[in-house]
């Protein structure tokens, strides 16, 4: 059906077109009309392209790398700019997802809520959802960063690690929060009516002929674009205040605690702000991850997929540079999905060698992901994007190429 | 001339109060009491060296007079206020600025921006500004530029100004330092050993750059320096601490011929053989 494949191909296109000129290399006048225009072309081309099933796939990966690339925006504010080893970045997930969840949920009666127990549903919309995630995300962050922060490194990481997982456990163990081991289902996904059978109420009767067409399965694509929007969103917001006095200030706290402090910075608050903004941006990311999901439990919020993999991308990408950040986390997530097809490949391999072995080929996308971190560490330790000399975007005279 | 610390400390009194003012300042780490009972008072307009042996407890009186540690006696005041244990940033906002004896220098950043994250009271510190008023401070920013590119003028760094400050060789980091504490314009400030490790040419003009302060914005200086050179040239007066105390105080003349200073740099014994 080629209006599907148009619609399609429009809505990967503008996804594309608000993060292509993020990644393009600042500086340049044809930056940000050269973004949108590529990543049009590209958004239709890989629609024409592409058999249906594979732009599915496309659409899929990309939804999830930009709910991950959220996490590594979220972490490059806590360790790029302002050095908190947390590795804690699976617990504002979980709290965010979680949150944004209960928020939007519908709270289940009658034979229902026998088996799925819930603290409450409000039928909020997304929006309302995400924000809620963001503010009980920053409140845990904030409450957790004024013991927490007075460590630091690695005996952050540990504490860090420990809170993650305590709110992983509880939501694993507390039933009547959010259903305990079993998974929460039914979280609504915003615009979703759009692609049923009987459309929104909302839409008026002469638009009924565009999305006619669309199927629930066609969907994603849709939420690929409301991604899009929450990862350039919170691109520029970031890039705004980190460019700014109050980025310098981060970073010099980084570099040099005493001297910031001798130099009248209030060091404390300096931390817990960076701490509490990184992790409102993860609980943002868990939001789009359970609606993204529909169905969520705790076994998604473990530290090796929702902490160390985030680290990896920043790590790839180029700690402090936002850019590295996007850029490490398409890679990464790239990495880590194609492996699974490479998995699947070496299943009958390593089941002809022992018949054990052949359900451990999943490992081997781990060892894949440790040693692209190995080798970043040993070959490329600032990253693929390094970060950049200059802190404020406000300086005049500044000499180009630094 | 009498060089009776205590004859020396009551004139002071007469004269006027000491602008920083150091009264019976107890610090002890573990078994090891740092600071006994030390008390000083540097005037207001001096430059006052401040020597001792190793293990004198110069660096920690510092630490405590900027903030870092609380002592366990004692109190500091500032301008007649008492600054005791406050934190670091707000004896800062009281026009106290120190620097450190290894520099501490914002390694990632440029020169310039080190100096321009020095003023206090920046509109774009804040997060909500940042954001929402960014004309503000852009205005603000560019006056800041204006006057850290004055600053780097003035101890000649400004050809390094968009280089990483974790580049500097040890004698521009001291300079550095010393300019970052230009940025803030305080009343006082604490060197701690700026002289170290800093080539002949370059120390030539730390201290004209330390003199040019004192009399023309009337800085005061508290100065740690184990170069008796620098301490000669540059201090008046000289306040001595052995283990952990208050010794004397006096023109670097008198101290550098007190007997009692010889006896706590050498021991008792080689200072009776020379005495």
């Amino acid at each position: 059906m080629t209006q599907v494949v148009v619609i399609k191909g429009l809505m990967l296109g503008v996804s594309l077109a608000l993060i292509l000129p993020i990644l393009l290399p600042p500086g340049r006048p044809w930056r940000v009309p050269g973004g949108i225009a590529a990543g049009l072309v590209l958004g239709f081309g890989l629609a024409l392209a592409l058999p249906a099933g594979y732009l599915s796939y496309v659409i899929s990966f990309l939804v999830m790398a930009g709910i991950f690339v959220l996490l590594a925006l979220g972490l490059n504010t806590q360790w790029g700019y302002n050095g908190h080893l947390n590795f804690g970045v699976a617990g504002f997930f979980a709290v965010g997802a979680f949150t944004s969840a209960l928020f939007t949920i519908e709270a289940p009666t009658g034979i229902a809520a026998q088996y799925t127990q819930v603290v409450f549903g409000l039928e909020m919309p997304f929006l309302v959802g995400v924000g809620a995630a963001a503010v009980v995300s920053g409140v845990i962050a904030f409450i957790v960063a004024v013991p927490v922060l007075r460590l630091r490194l690695d005996f952050l990481a540990i504490a860090t690690i420990g809170i993650a997982e305590i709110i992983r456990l509880i939501f694993q163990n507390e039933r009547w929060l959010a259903n305990g081991p079993q998974p929460l289902r039914g979280i609504p996904q915003p615009g979703r009516c759009l692609f049923q059978s009987v459309p929104c109420d909302w839409l008026p009767e002469w638009a009924h002929w565009i999305v006619e067409p669309l199927g629930t399965r066609d969907y994603l694509a849709f939420y690929l674009v409301i991604v899009a929007l929450f990862v350039a969103g919170t691109y520029l917001v970031l890039e705004r205040a980190c460019r700014s006095p109050w980025g310098r200030k981060l970073r010099a706290v980084r570099d040099e605690e005493a001297s910031a402090a001798m130099n009248g910075k209030r060091v404390t608050q300096v931390r817990v702000q960076s701490f509490v903004v990184g992790a409102v941006i993860m609980g943002i990311a868990g939001a789009l991850y359970a609606h993204r999901m529909v169905a969520i439990d705790y076994s998604h919020f473990h530290a090796l997929f929702a902490t160390f993999l985030v680290w990896i991308m920043l790590m790839l990408g180029g700690s402090g540079n936002n850019r590295g950040a996007i850029l490490g986390a398409v890679v990464v997530w790239a990495v880590w999905s194609g492996s699974a097809f490479l998995a699947h490949a070496l299943d009958p391999v390593l089941g002809s060698i022992h018949a054990e072995l052949a359900g451990r080929a999943q490992y081997i996308r781990w060892l894949l992901v440790a040693l692209l971190l190995a080798a970043v560490v040993l070959y490329r330790p600032q990253g693929l994007l390094r970060e950049e000399l200059r802190v404020s975007r406000y300086l005049k005279r500044w000499p180009s190429g630094r | 001339m009498s060089s009776e610390p205590s004859q020396i400390r009551r004139d002071q009194a007469q004269e006027s109060a000491p602008l920083l003012d150091v009264r019976d300042i107890v610090v002890q780490f573990g078994g090891l009491r740092a600071l006994d009972h030390a008390s000083l008072g540097v005037r207001e307009g001096t430059i006052t060296g401040l020597i001792g042996p190793n293990g004198a407890g110069k660096t920690t009186l510092f630490n405590v007079i900027a903030g870092y540690y609380e002592p366990r006696v004692g109190r500091v005041f500032l301008d007649g206020q008492d600054i005791t244990a406050l934190p670091p940033h707000r004896i800062f906002e009281r026009g106290l600025c120190r620097t450190f004896q290894i520099p501490r220098e914002h390694a990632s950043m440029s020169v310039l921006e080190n100096l321009m994250l020095v003023p206090s009271g920046q509109l774009g510190e804040g997060l909500f500004n940042s954001l929402f008023r960014p004309w503000r401070v852009r205005e603000q920013e560019h006056e800041i530029e204006e006057r850290a590119e004055g600053v780097l003028q003035f101890v000649e760094l400004s050809h390094l100004k968009h280089e990483y400050a974790g580049n500097l060789s040890g004698g521009q980091k001291k300079l550095l330092e010393l300019a970052r504490t230009l940025m803030a314009e305080p009343k006082i400030v604490l060197l701690d050993e700026p002289g170290a490790g800093v080539n002949p040419a370059l120390m030539e003009r730390l201290v004209e750059n330390i003199v040019h302060l004192n009399r023309e914005r009337g800085t005061t200086f508290l100065i740690i320096e184990h170069d008796m050179d620098m301490i000669m040239r540059l201090c008046d007066p000289v306040i001595v601490m052995s283990q952990g105390r208050y010794l004397m105080e006096g023109p670097p003349e008198a101290v550098r011929n007190d007997p009692r200073v010889l006896e706590a740099y050498l021991g008792g014994q080689y200072a009776a053989a020379e005495g």
